[in-house]
């Protein structure tokens, strides 16, 4: 077979681009998962409840999609501080978190899911604004607004959470808490406090993936299964609790996955990232930015 | 045992009751098996759908191109689900728990897709199957399936009875409770844990390969149902984990509620509710109904 050249390079923009949105859903997880051991898989959960927001912000009120960004995303991080502290409250604090708390989180996913499904059906539901209607294009490659929105919403989340993260004290007691508890408590911070409000930006950031995926694409309820493999890949791949492997592994996902919808067809395209994710876990379970 | 027996012999009885056994009865395994590795060993697998529809999958594929009495198929079933679950163990338990989890809900989509793209067996289109002739002492082939099932569920339940008392399930619940601490005292962890995971599998893998003559029609949709994941984790977690009867009483309680709630309310209804038990038993009562009865009986010493 000969390889169109021009389809390969409009493969690799997409995924790129694809892949700094792919990278806002999964810095959530590399904050719950990564820093706090928390095994958030209902991640995927609140980022459809994200999309439905945005969905509802627009069909009833007419709001743009950033608009729904600065009006759910606080909802979203006081949802999700209080949505720790239960989880500490009936789980971590009596030590349950393996087990029980894994299945929590799976209830929570499927009655988010089967909530929606009740809600608003299961057709699919999409937004538009004119801006996001036109496409740039430079020579055979083209990129539509749709998808570069997101893409660069993606990428300067990131980079904030990074400053957050490394410049402010809070944010450097969050990365502490990943490392050493103990030592966390002596110095006279609560880890308990940390986790809380680190757990509320990362409901937070899954709001903001939620309203980034309803710019991309049209969406319906059971797309958060797909979305738990692409977040958890990610993760992994990235080395679970750093912020640049996340980006870097968003990337080589969306690159993979627009190849292999370019040259195999979109129904090989779920496998893609659970495959990788598998493929990781056996042979470098550490990531490639891990130690 | 009364009702049983005239569910079974009684030519009257409208066939949607042997339907709901027949459901039932497939949960009671799941859960069963689901409880041999994640209520003994403390390892979450959220795969269950997949090795369901390993064992769905195999008698399709076997009806095709060899068919064989359906006990003959279920062992090859049982082979094939069993080596996936010890192959997924052997490549993710040497990890934390967490991925293992992880690694089986990947696992049952990557299989998902894989179907999906085989033709052979219907692809993402399904396929329909042929209920063969039944045999002198049954009435229908939906009562020869029951009393198949019966079989399966009294088997299953016996396998986590006896890993419950033997000494690989004293070794899995001193992993359950401090992985570390048990390797140092000299248990065999990673091979207990391939044990436990191998004959969870096969389990499972068995319980699905009677669904196609059930249903008549199998797409990767259903096999791979979401309703499977869920209820062979929630049945366990509800009824409890640490006794071999816990999934049983699950599996009976949000099995014959769900019948019900179907009928009477919707599918979709009926799920949110298994959701919302599922969260409000794991929140306030996480030992399940068997936690439930010990605390009960130590009470009234």
């Amino acid at each position: 077979m000969e390889i169109s050249w021009d389809l390969v390079i409009n493969a690799i923009v997409t995924g790129v681009v694809l892949g700094g949105f792919y990278a806002s859903v999964a810095i959530g997880v590399t904050i719950a998962f990564g820093m706090l051991d928390i095994v958030n898989i209902a991640h995927p959960a609140f980022m459809i409840v994200g999309a439905y927001l945005a969905f509802l912000g627009w069909d009833q009120f007419g709001f743009d999609p950033f608009v729904s960004i600065a009006v759910f995303a606080p909802c979203g991080y006081v949802f999700g501080r209080a949505f720790y502290r239960a989880y500490h409250f009936f789980f971590e604090r009596r030590g349950d978190e393996s087990l029980q708390g894994l299945a929590f989180f799976f209830g929570i996913l499927f009655i988010v899911e089967i909530g929606v499904v009740l809600v608003f059906g299961v057709d699919y539901r999409s937004l538009s604004e004119p801006y996001l209607e036109s496409t740039i294009g430079i020579g055979f490659v083209s990129v539509p607004w749709r998808m570069l929105v997101p893409f660069l919403v993606g990428l300067v989340m990131l980079g904030c959470i990074n400053l957050y993260l490394t410049r402010t004290f809070t944010g450097r007691t969050i990365l502490a808490v990943s490392q050493d508890v103990e030592a966390l408590r002596l110095i006279g911070a609560n880890p308990i406090r940390a986790n809380e409000i680190a757990f509320g930006i990362a409901v937070a950031t899954a709001i903001i993936a939620g309203v980034l995926l309803i710019i991309i694409q049209p969406v319906e309820p059971s797309i958060t299964r797909e979305y738990i493999g692409r977040a958890f890949a990610i993760c992994v791949l990235g080395g679970i609790a750093s912020i640049p492997g996340t980006l870097v592994a968003a990337l080589i996902l969306g690159v993979a996955e627009a190849l292999t919808t370019t040259f195999y067809g979109p129904s090989w395209s779920p496998a893609v990232s659970f495959g990788l994710l598998l493929l990781t876990l056996i042979f470098r379970p550490a990531g490639i930015f891990g130690r | 045992m009364l009702i049983f027996a005239t569910m079974i012999f009684g030519a009257h009885i409208n066939e949607y009751y042997y339907l709901a056994t027949y459901t039932i009865l497939q949960f009671v395994v799941l859960g069963t098996a689901w409880n041999i590795l994640g209520g003994y060993g403390g390892y979450v697998n959220f795969g269950t759908a997949g090795f369901f529809a390993i064992g769905c999958y195999t008698t399709i594929v076997l009806n095709k191109i060899f068919p064989m009495p359906l006990f003959f198929e279920m062992l090859v079933a049982a082979v094939t689900a069993g080596l996936v679950g010890l192959g997924t163990g052997y490549l993710t338990l040497r990890l934390r728990g967490v991925f293992f989890s992880i690694a089986t809900l990947a696992l049952a989509i990557v299989l998902q897709t894989l179907i999906v793209n085989w033709s052979f067996v219907g692809g993402a289109r399904g396929v329909y199957v042929i209920r063969p002739a039944i045999s002198g002492m049954f009435i229908s082939y939906v009562q020869f399936l029951v009393v198949l099932m019966i079989g399966l569920a009294t088997f299953s339940v016996f396998v986590a009875w006896t890993v419950e008392k033997s000494w690989i399930g004293i070794g899995l619940a001193a992993i359950r409770d401090d992985e570390a601490a048990a390797e140092t005292s000299g248990v065999p962890s990673l091979r207990l844990k391939l044990i436990a995971t191998t004959m969870s599998g096969a389990i499972m893998g068995m319980a699905g390969a009677p669904f196609p003559f059930y249903v008549t029609y199998v797409d990767p949709a259903t096999a791979f149902g979401l309703a499977i994941a869920v209820n062979s984790i929630a049945m366990p977690l509800v009824g409890g984990t640490a006794a071999w009867w816990g999934p049983v009483v699950g599996a009976i309680l949000l099995g014959s509620a769900q019948q019900i709630l179907t009928v009477t309310i919707s599918s979709a209804a009926n799920l949110f509710i298994v959701g919302i038990l599922l969260v409000v038993f794991l929140t306030v009562a996480p030992r399940g109904v068997v936690g439930i009865a010990r605390s009960l009986k130590q009470r009234r010493r």
